[in-house]
């Protein structure tokens, strides 16, 4: 099921892939069994004449324990996904390398405002610039997003490096990542926003670092 | 104790079949207005899935669709089929028919009360309706009603649909309230003599267990609701910024109810199924008192799981772990009764007429909506699937299992009590038959739309570079959908065919235990001839004593053993 992913260019984006895959065999191990086990006693125990069924009421922990062993097991599957989950959720939201380039988004009906603080990594300042929908950054360098809204919820959605975090007005949410491959990738919004939610989308152009002191030179040319 | 009940010999047409107080025609008013809806409901699946795999050209029989009305569609449908049709069918339905004829009482505690419920909800119904044909259009901010997108008629450019899709909600949790207090008072005090708390068959107890869940969640939405309200109407600021207020609080107070009622949905139906096993299993449920314990433990766990919704949604990373571990842990008890089920059938004499189909058709399509949570609860994959099509293929997995396989399987099997006429076979398993096959083959192709990132409610997936080597998948998910709408013109037949011509049932035609099956079909007004008086659990099916497959609750006496 999972070749339908889009490339993965993100340095965090294999851990959430892997955590992927590891519920998917894991789930996809028990389907099989338990529908395996249905379709089994179907044609083995199918009405036939003169047969009759068995008399259990499976209430006694003896028999119960035909029910009860594999429930241990799904607890001990349930716990190792959550503990490998809560590996994985940490490095991605809660131990975030130091930035190296910092850019504020704000979302609003239907555009994503993208500020770059200038040479001095100020906001607020006036080698500010703004674009709309374009967010340049260079490869292989932590990039520190700052999320904004301006009237209604969105979501700062990069499928390409597994990043998605909603952005509420009224406040400043943080949401970080590494791209490892140069490229232009789409930034659809995936919250519900108003009548051009569809649409609404921008574009991250991962620039080699040659290619970016370029496009830095080219906007900010007394630096 | 036995229930009073006015038992008029001849009552006018408008108290028989309008303003009833029986608790049977009550659970058919309930059953036609989900089946209206679901008509309404499904219209709108197939307007908005045309819109997805051919955007922007005219659907035939509507005409243009468009982004603005997508909106509307996709927020409507699941409006529609959560609460005005999973509901009433689930719970109005089969709760209000089955509680007292199983519990061997004559009616519900408080028949009126019930009446006012029904009628509370066609009123909320037509509340719903009208706000399809106000200006501006119906409610178009998702059936979850974010703010700040649905707190300021500017933001949508919907004004009074929006609120009174808010009036047609609130009507609605009123009318589901009234019927709670009658789903538990009825078990709890007007069960027939012997009739044990742990002889009552699991669907009453799935009945009881939904109803609390319900009560329990519904107060903190019914506050958020009128807040939403006074943001809208009054200027208040409850859910924006600018005036002090906090768009997550909506989320929370919405999830809170939110999830406990996936159960409040989830539960009749599985009680259902779990009813049709071990008729058809001849054989004991597997497990009676583990599946009650663990229908309460979910009760009580699903308290603890909302803000799984909300891992992305700005809050506090450090309480999404939390929140991870208690959505995961759910499965066990949800295993349990899978384990059960399975159990049920080993060793058992199996066959498979229609309901019996339709419940495992639920068993094993609830498997995969189970199974498919595990990602969605995992904190950092819902990072990447959140508001994806993988979300809305895994809660329609569990969603269309307990409403519509559960629920088609309580049709066909207590069809004959209800009406009094046996559905035809034939057709019943043409119709199953073609709704399985139909609904994976619109749904699993979802699962991979959402692992390719396609977001949720969005109008056109052309508009993205990423999504337009999908589109195929779309387009194949929408042709299933339009065969599957069609795949239920033979159940459209098969009911009212049989309503009229069909068979006409006997008392129990599927050799039955529960007491629902001692009563004439369809029952008089009152029920039973006389109270019956009960002996033994549900579901003594092959009991080594007799020489009968089955045992009925109420009969008295041993016959000789033939063992």
């Amino acid at each position: 099921m999972f070749r339908w992913l889009p490339e993965m260019v993100s340095t965090y984006g294999g851990d959430i892939d892997a955590m992927m895959y590891l519920i998917y065999y894991i789930v996809g191990a028990w389907f099989l069994l338990t529908c395996g086990a249905m379709l089994l006693f179907l044609i083995l125990y199918r009405r036939r004449e003169g047969r009759r069924a068995t008399y259990i009421e499976g209430n006694s922990l003896r028999e119960a324990a035909w029910i009860l062993v594999p429930c241990l097991i799904v607890l001990v599957l349930d716990l190792w996904i959550d503990l490998r989950g809560g590996e994985v959720w940490a490095k991605v939201k809660r131990h975030a390398p130091p930035s190296d380039h910092r850019v504020q988004v704000t979302g609003k009906q239907f555009n994503w405002e993208i500020l770059y603080p200038g040479p001095d990594g100020q906001f607020g300042t006036g080698d500010d610039l703004q674009l709309d929908n374009e967010l340049h950054v260079p490869v292989n360098k932590v990039v520190w997003v700052v999320l904004k809204s301006k009237d209604v919820i969105h979501s700062f959605f990069l499928p390409h490096l597994r990043l998605k975090q909603d952005a509420v007005p009224g406040r400043a949410i943080e949401a970080w990542f590494k791209a490892t491959k140069p490229g232009r990738y789409e930034i659809p919004c995936a919250e519900l926003c108003g009548f051009g939610h569809s649409g609404m989308n921008g574009f991250l152009i991962v620039h080699p670092a040659d290619e970016y002191e370029r496009w830095v030179k080219e906007h900010w040319p007394s630096s | 104790m036995s229930a009073r009940v006015e038992v008029e010999e001849r009552v006018s047409f408008f108290r028989t079949y309008v303003f009833s107080i029986d608790h049977k025609m009550i659970a058919k008013q309930y059953l036609a207005i989900g089946l209206f809806w679901a008509v309404v409901g499904g219209l709108l699946a197939y307007l908005l899935r045309w819109q997805l795999a051919y955007p922007d050209t005219e659907a035939p029989g509507w005409g243009f669709i468009g982004p603005e009305f997508y909106n509307m569609l996709v927020t409507m449908h699941g409006t529609i089929m959560v609460f005005f049709v999973a509901m009433p069918i689930l719970l109005g339905a089969f709760g209000n028919f089955l509680i007292p004829l199983m519990v061997g009482a004559r009616d519900m505690a408080f028949p009126r009360l019930n009446m006012l419920s029904v009628w509370t909800l066609a009123l909320s119904s037509l509340v719903l309706l009208i706000s399809f044909f106000v200006p501006g259009g119906a409610a178009s901010a998702g059936w979850t009603g974010y703010p700040p997108l649905s707190a300021k008629p500017i933001y949508t450019g919907v004004n009074w649909g929006l609120n009174l899709w808010i009036l047609a909600l609130a009507l609605e949790f009123a009318s589901f309230l009234m019927s709670g207090i009658n789903f538990l008072t009825t078990p709890i005090n007007l069960r027939a003599p012997g009739m044990s708390m742990f002889r009552l068959p699991l669907l009453v107890w799935m009945q009881m267990t939904a109803a609390i869940l319900f009560m329990l969640s519904v107060g903190p939405l019914i506050a958020g609701a009128i807040m939403l309200l006074l943001d809208r109407v009054a200027g208040a600021s409850f859910y924006l910024p600018q005036g002090g207020g906090d768009p997550l609080l909506w989320q929370h107070l919405f999830w809170f109810f939110g999830h406990p009622e996936v159960y409040v949905i989830f539960l009749p139906g599985l009680g259902i199924v779990l009813e049709i096993f071990p008729v058809f299993s001849r054989k004991p449920i597997f497990g009676y008192r583990p599946i009650i314990y663990s229908t309460i433990a979910a009760g009580i766990l699903s308290f603890t799981v909302w803000a799984h919704h909300q891992f992305i949604s700005g809050m506090d990373p450090r309480l999404a772990m939390p929140f991870s571990v208690t959505t995961i842990l759910i499965s066990v008890p949800f295993a349990l009764m899978v384990f059960a089920m399975i159990a049920t059938l080993w060793g058992g004499s199996i066959s498979f007429p229609t309901p019996m189909l339709f419940a495992l058709g639920t068993l094993a399509v609830f498997l995969i909506g189970g199974l498919t949570g595990i990602f969605n609860g995992s904190a950092p994959v819902d990072i990447y699937i959140h508001s994806t099509y993988f979300v809305v293929a895994h809660f329609h997995y569990t969603l269309f299992s307990a409403l519509f396989f559960a629920g088609f399987a309580g049709l066909y099997f207590w069809f004959p009590k209800m009406f009094g006429r046996m559905m035809n076979e034939a057709l019943g398993k043409l119709h199953f038959w073609l709704t399985f096959l139909l609904f994976n083959a619109v749904f699993i192709p979802m699962f991979l739309l959402g692992a390719g990132g396609m977001m949720r409610r969005i109008a056109n997936p052309m508009q993205y570079e990423f999504l337009r080597p999908l589109q195929p998948l779309n387009t194949f998910a929408t042709i299933a959908t339009i065969l599957l709408l069609l795949a239920q013109l033979p159940f459209v037949v098969n009911f009212f065919w049989s309503l009229f011509a069909g068979k006409v049932a006997e008392r129990n035609p599927w050799q039955a235990n529960t007491l629902e099956w001692s009563a004439p079909s369809p029952p008089p007004h009152g029920n039973f001839d006389t109270v019956p008086v009960v002996y033994r659990g549900p579901y003594e099916y092959s009991h080594p004593s007799v020489s009968e497959e089955w045992l009925p609750q109420d009969r008295p006496t041993m016959p000789t053993a033939t063992a």
